[in-house]
């Protein structure tokens, strides 16, 4: 067991940036569907909430299949880890988006009308009224998707992205200890998991300090 | 309206404004003209339009006819769109301050900081200058102490005048009050009217949406009563309070002095 544990913490770490990159353009590719919800031409309305639809109806592992296994054919030739990013950002960037659009709309009308009466437009009223009373709103919904997306990462396996699952049962072929391996790898995810409940909640109290107790 | 106050300096000029919501019509040709330095309430019932009006001179409610000018500006200009007018009503409402029922007080912002974001976004204003200026602003309703603390942490009483102060902090030219003391306890009214007191005293023009009687008859100049839309009657508050002409302005004062005085 001593000896294969460096190999599954190394495996853990794949894990671990695998999700974070999924997670950062995750929000990218949210911001940019809130947006588009936002805009006037009906059609890029219309794309996004087509969009969000799309990801939301169907399985993450479906995707993952249909973009590493379908991609070439159209031309979208990427290799596993990549391939893991991508899938995993634009699936939870639909989540996220309806967590962010949630979030902006649950702040006070009156907050942006007392903004708006005292002069800033509409730009200035989002970043300096609105998003930051936002912030708090969406982070744990947030951070609960990003826990679901880091235990979605095991799937990536299956395109052969020696990820923590799938270096698991390539050990496990070796040594013939699945109870400990898949025992070891499991405590693996249960901190990493813990981990960020922790950062989401530290992120949480910091947007919501102003709060009365 | 007698003829000394048309030879005052309009600041406000509300003209045949009519507003609809769906098949309901609540501003049914309302004019109005508030004079530099004077100060107007508007009473009335629940649901007469009273507060539509306001948040139209403020274009938070946009009007279906009519005209609202400010110092001489028309406020609504349904020729010019998009980046324009977002300018246009922009400088607007830089120039008139407003006062909410729920103060709508930022809570992510120091009460310093909530009386000095305008300034400090739209004029750019250097952030030691704006925290003078916004300590000055504190002061003046007595709250300097509070400069550093989140509106959590105020009472309804204080919190309502850190929105008076930041409705000062541009300079407006005239102040919106929205029943800015309803949803306060009665014993925190007093130090809210004080401010707003203060505010006439030095002649800032003012147009005020009130439920309080008795502040209404001791600060305005004129008083206008509004009930389903329309202004039923209008005169110096001594008179409109006193001996109002129409029956349904005696009713609606008997029902509240009854209460309030």
């Amino acid at each position: 067991m001593v000896e294969v544990t460096p190999l599954l913490v190394k495996a853990a770490w794949v894990t671990i940036d695998i999700s974070v990159r999924a997670i950062v353009f995750g929000f990218l590719v949210a911001s940019a569907l809130v947006f588009f919800r936002s805009v006037k031409f009906t059609p890029v309305r219309w794309f996004s909430r087509a969009y969000v639809s799309v990801v939301r109806g169907t399985p993450y592992f479906v995707q993952l299949l249909l973009i590493f296994y379908g991609g070439p054919t159209i031309g979208l030739d990427l290799d596993p880890f990549t391939c893991g990013v991508v899938v995993g950002a634009f699936n939870i960037g639909a989540y996220m988006s309806e967590a962010i659009r949630g979030a902006i709309e649950s702040v006070d009308k009156g907050q942006s009308e007392a903004s708006r009466s005292l002069g800033l437009g509409r730009l200035a009223t989002m970043v300096n009224v609105v998003l930051p009373q936002a912030a708090g709103l969406m982070i744990r919904s947030i951070g609960v998707l990003a826990i679901v997306l880091i235990k979605n990462s095991s799937l990536v396996s299956i395109i052969s992205v020696v990820e923590l699952t799938y270096q698991a049962q390539r050990l496990i072929g070796s040594t013939y200890k699945p109870l400990e391996i898949f025992a070891v790898s499991a405590l693996m995810y249960i901190v990493i998991i813990y981990a960020v409940m922790g950062i989401v909640e530290l992120a949480y109290r910091r947007t919501t300090r102003f709060n009365a107790l | 309206m007698s003829t000394n106050r048309q030879t005052e300096t309009p600041m406000v000029e509300i003209t045949d404004v009519h507003k609809r919501f769906g098949n309901l019509e609540v501003l049914k040709g309302i004019n109005l003209t508030v004079p530099l330095g004077k100060i107007i309430s508007i009473i009335g019932p629940s649901g007469s339009g009273k507060s539509t009006l306001l948040r139209s001179v403020n274009h938070l409610e946009v009007i279906d006819s009519g005209t609202i000018t400010l110092d001489g500006v028309a406020v609504n200009r349904p020729d010019i769109k998009g980046l324009a007018f977002e300018r246009h009503i922009n400088h607007i409402r830089q120039n008139m301050g407003m006062v909410f029922q729920h103060f709508n007080l930022f809570p992510h912002l120091s009460t310093l900081d909530n009386v000095t974001l305008a300034p400090r976004k739209l004029k750019k204003m250097d952030k030691k200058i704006a925290r003078e200026l916004g300590m000055e602003l504190l002061d003046r309703v007595g709250l300097a102490d509070k400069a550093d603390v989140f509106p959590a942490w105020l009472s309804g009483g204080q919190k309502q005048r850190v929105a008076i102060a930041r409705a000062l902090a541009m300079q407006p030219k005239v102040m919106l009050f929205d029943e800015a003391t309803s949803a306060l306890d009665p014993e925190l009214v007093e130090e809210v009217n004080q401010v707003m007191q203060s505010l006439a005293k030095d002649h800032m023009t003012m147009l005020i949406v009130t439920h309080e009687m008795g502040f209404a008859r001791d600060v305005s100049s004129w008083a206008m009563f509004m009930d389903g839309g329309v202004v039923v009657e209008e005169n110096t508050p001594d008179k409109l309070f006193t001996a109002p002409d129409q029956e349904r302005t005696q009713n609606f004062l008997r029902k509240h002095l009854g209460s309030n005085l």
